[in-house]
């Protein structure tokens, strides 16, 4: 562990990632107490440019509302949809490939076919499609999310099994009786790990670029405001108000430039052997 | 190379059935029955009339032959009918399908020559300068939301500068023929296809710069390089050409998200292809129009698929089609 962390400290891109993800996760967390303005309240005239009164220091849009409050409360959402939906992803994603890995055969074949045909799905429209069908609300926007990434989890997972099973040690603990579930559990799934954590912060940034996506095309939780939805709401007025958009798309760009950089990092941390070829 | 290529057809159809059969579920899932939701978007809503297109639809029959019902159209090509726009969804998307293939293909050319092109530099010139800028600005260009990016082109080619239109495919109005009608198309088409193609540029970029330095060391290489051939033919001819395997791999596994990218851009810019009709159907909740729409998408990409694996096949020299 502490290995890890040297490593990861080491590249550059890991620690700008890790500066980036804990400056992101502090404003989800604490900005809301600290900035208590509701993101849905009228608190000025609309169309305030930014930097002109301090106390909406990234102006209003058009009905008036706090841009910068939207932003501190978008965070929240944005990471929460992230995290969550590739959270769902891996429960789902893991055991597949862990399965099709570990008993091969008939079950390989079929758990394998199920997972190319959710990967040969246009993964977005598919998102579309599911979230607007089961109505918008933050349960169907991590659901939809979690459906169209769980497929690179599986098979990523299934490779990294493949190649353990066959390794001496797993033989023995077969030899010696050990169950299945305990095998996969106990001894393979914890040292085909790292390629999935490396994998798993990408797939957080890829979430939250999906989400924004969705909230764009306003299919948001409409309870909850999301930098998504305020690009959205503020394209009609960009040649006016071109805050509005701005603002919360470099909230977006910096969160998943971020959770890159760390995939990045957690690569070379995990991966040393790879890591310092070809740089 | 003909039984590969029937072998991967026939796989695509079953796909295609599979997604065929799981749109029917996903239409049966939409809220509210849907004789009344379609009795209510053609704007009538009796007791007579909703039973008179259960029956047309045949939703009174039981569901195993509605199915049925429904895949046999679907392999006619009858998508259903899209009440709000009164018209049959297929003919809706067959108007729409060349405008998104203009867009899509301009955008996955230009990202593909761009992308390998500066991954090309930036392998060549490993670790100095140059190398640093292109890795940093894919790396930016990787993480911006399309919809944002799009947004940014219009606010500074449309209202900044005023050098593009910000929407449409033609000048409305504009009547113009021949080569001016060209001319003004690509007008229309340079902001939402660079959009597009910025994503994925900088994903061929980073693929292409990690795969050449990687074959880089390789034996052959050195052997190449011990016959005394030129850098620039070995960078050409050895070096690129099996760099470009992964990067064609990773074409085929992107289509799906080029399509996705589309709905967004063709939203932003007014596009007039599918993926605009797809997010006309999502503000109007018209059910049959967006699955249809659904379908299509998933067609493009396997048919995508397909072309990228014969592709691979053709580049890659060690595989044959034999097997």
């Amino acid at each position: 562990m502490k290995q890890f962390w040297k490593s990861m400290l080491k590249s550059p891109s890991g620690v700008v990632g890790l500066i980036i993800l804990l400056l992101a996760i502090s404003v989800a967390v604490f900005g809301p107490l600290l900035f208590p303005n509701s993101p849905w309240r009228m608190v000025q005239r609309p169309f305030l440019p930014p930097f002109t009164l301090s106390t909406v220091p990234l102006g209003t849009d058009a009905l008036g509302r706090d841009v910068f409050a939207g932003m501190i409360f978008g965070a929240r959402v944005s990471l929460l949809v992230g995290l969550v939906s590739t959270l769902v992803a891996l429960i789902v994603g893991m055991p597949i490939g862990a399965m099709a890995g570990y008993f091969g055969g008939k079950v390989d074949d079929a758990l394998m076919r199920f997972t190319e045909f959710f990967q040969t799905i246009p993964s977005f429209a598919l998102a579309i499609v599911l979230v607007a069908i089961l109505q918008p609300s933050i349960y169907s926007i991590v659901a939809s999310i979690a459906v169209v990434s769980w497929p690179p989890v599986a098979r990523l997972v299934r490779g990294e099994v493949l190649s353990l099973r066959s390794r001496e040690y797993v033989q023995a603990a077969i030899v010696t009786g050990q169950s299945n579930t305990w095998i996969i559990l106990r001894e393979i799934l914890p040292n085909a790990l790292s390629p999935v954590i490396v994998l798993a912060s990408l797939m957080v940034a890829t979430a939250i670029l999906l989400e924004s996506s969705l909230a764009f095309l306003g299919l948001g939780d409409p309870n909850l405001i999301s930098w998504g939805y305020m690009v959205g709401a503020g394209r009609t007025v960009i040649r006016q108000a071109w805050w509005i958009t701005v603002f919360p798309g470099v909230a977006i760009l910096i969160s998943v430039l971020g959770l890159n950089l760390i995939g990045e990092g957690l690569n070379d941390a995990l991966n040393p052997r790879l890591s310092r070829e070809g740089r | 190379m003909l039984s590969f290529v029937a072998q991967r057809v026939v796989k695509g159809v079953i796909v295609l059935l599979a997604i065929v059969v799981l749109n029917f579920f996903l239409i049966r899932l939409a809220p509210g029955d849907p004789a009344v939701v379609m009795a209510g978007e053609a704007g009538a809503s009796d007791q007579i009339f909703v039973q008179q297109l259960r029956e047309k639809f045949g939703l009174d029959k039981p569901l195993p032959e509605q199915l049925f019902i429904y895949v046999k159209g679907v392999v006619t090509l009858d998508l259903g009918f899209s009440f709000r726009q009164q018209a049959p969804v297929s003919k809706l998307i067959l108007e729409r399908l060349p405008a998104t293939l203009l867009l899509t293909l301009t955008a996955f050319a230009i990202s593909l020559m761009l992308g390998v092109l500066f991954g090309t530099f930036a392998a060549r010139f490993a670790g100095t300068f140059l190398d640093t800028a292109i890795t940093v600005f894919a790396l930016i260009f990787y993480a911006m939301p399309i919809f944002w990016v799009a947004l940014m082109g219009i606010l500074l080619f449309s209202v900044t500068m005023d050098w593009l239109p910000s929407f449409g495919y033609e000048t409305v109005g504009g009547n113009f023929t021949g080569l001016d009608h060209v001319i003004d198309v690509a007008k229309h088409l340079i902001m939402p296809a660079m959009t597009l193609g910025l994503f994925f540029m900088a994903t061929y970029t980073r693929m292409t710069r990690a795969s050449m330095l990687e074959v880089k060391r390789l034996d052959f290489v050195k052997t190449a390089r011990a016959k005394g051939l030129s850098d620039a033919v070995i960078q050409r001819r050895h070096v690129l050409r099996n760099a470009l395997l992964p990067v064609v791999t990773l074409a085929g596994v992107h289509s799906g998200t080029l399509i996705g990218g589309a709905v967004i851009t063709e939203t932003v810019f007014a596009w007039p292809g599918i993926g605009r009709l797809m997010y006309d159907a999502l503000l109007q909740r018209d059910y049959n129009l967006l699955l249809g729409v659904f379908v299509i998408c998933s067609a493009m990409v396997l048919i995508f698929n397909l072309i990228t694996d014969l592709v691979y096949r053709l580049v890659d020299p060690r595989i044959e089609f034999a097997s």
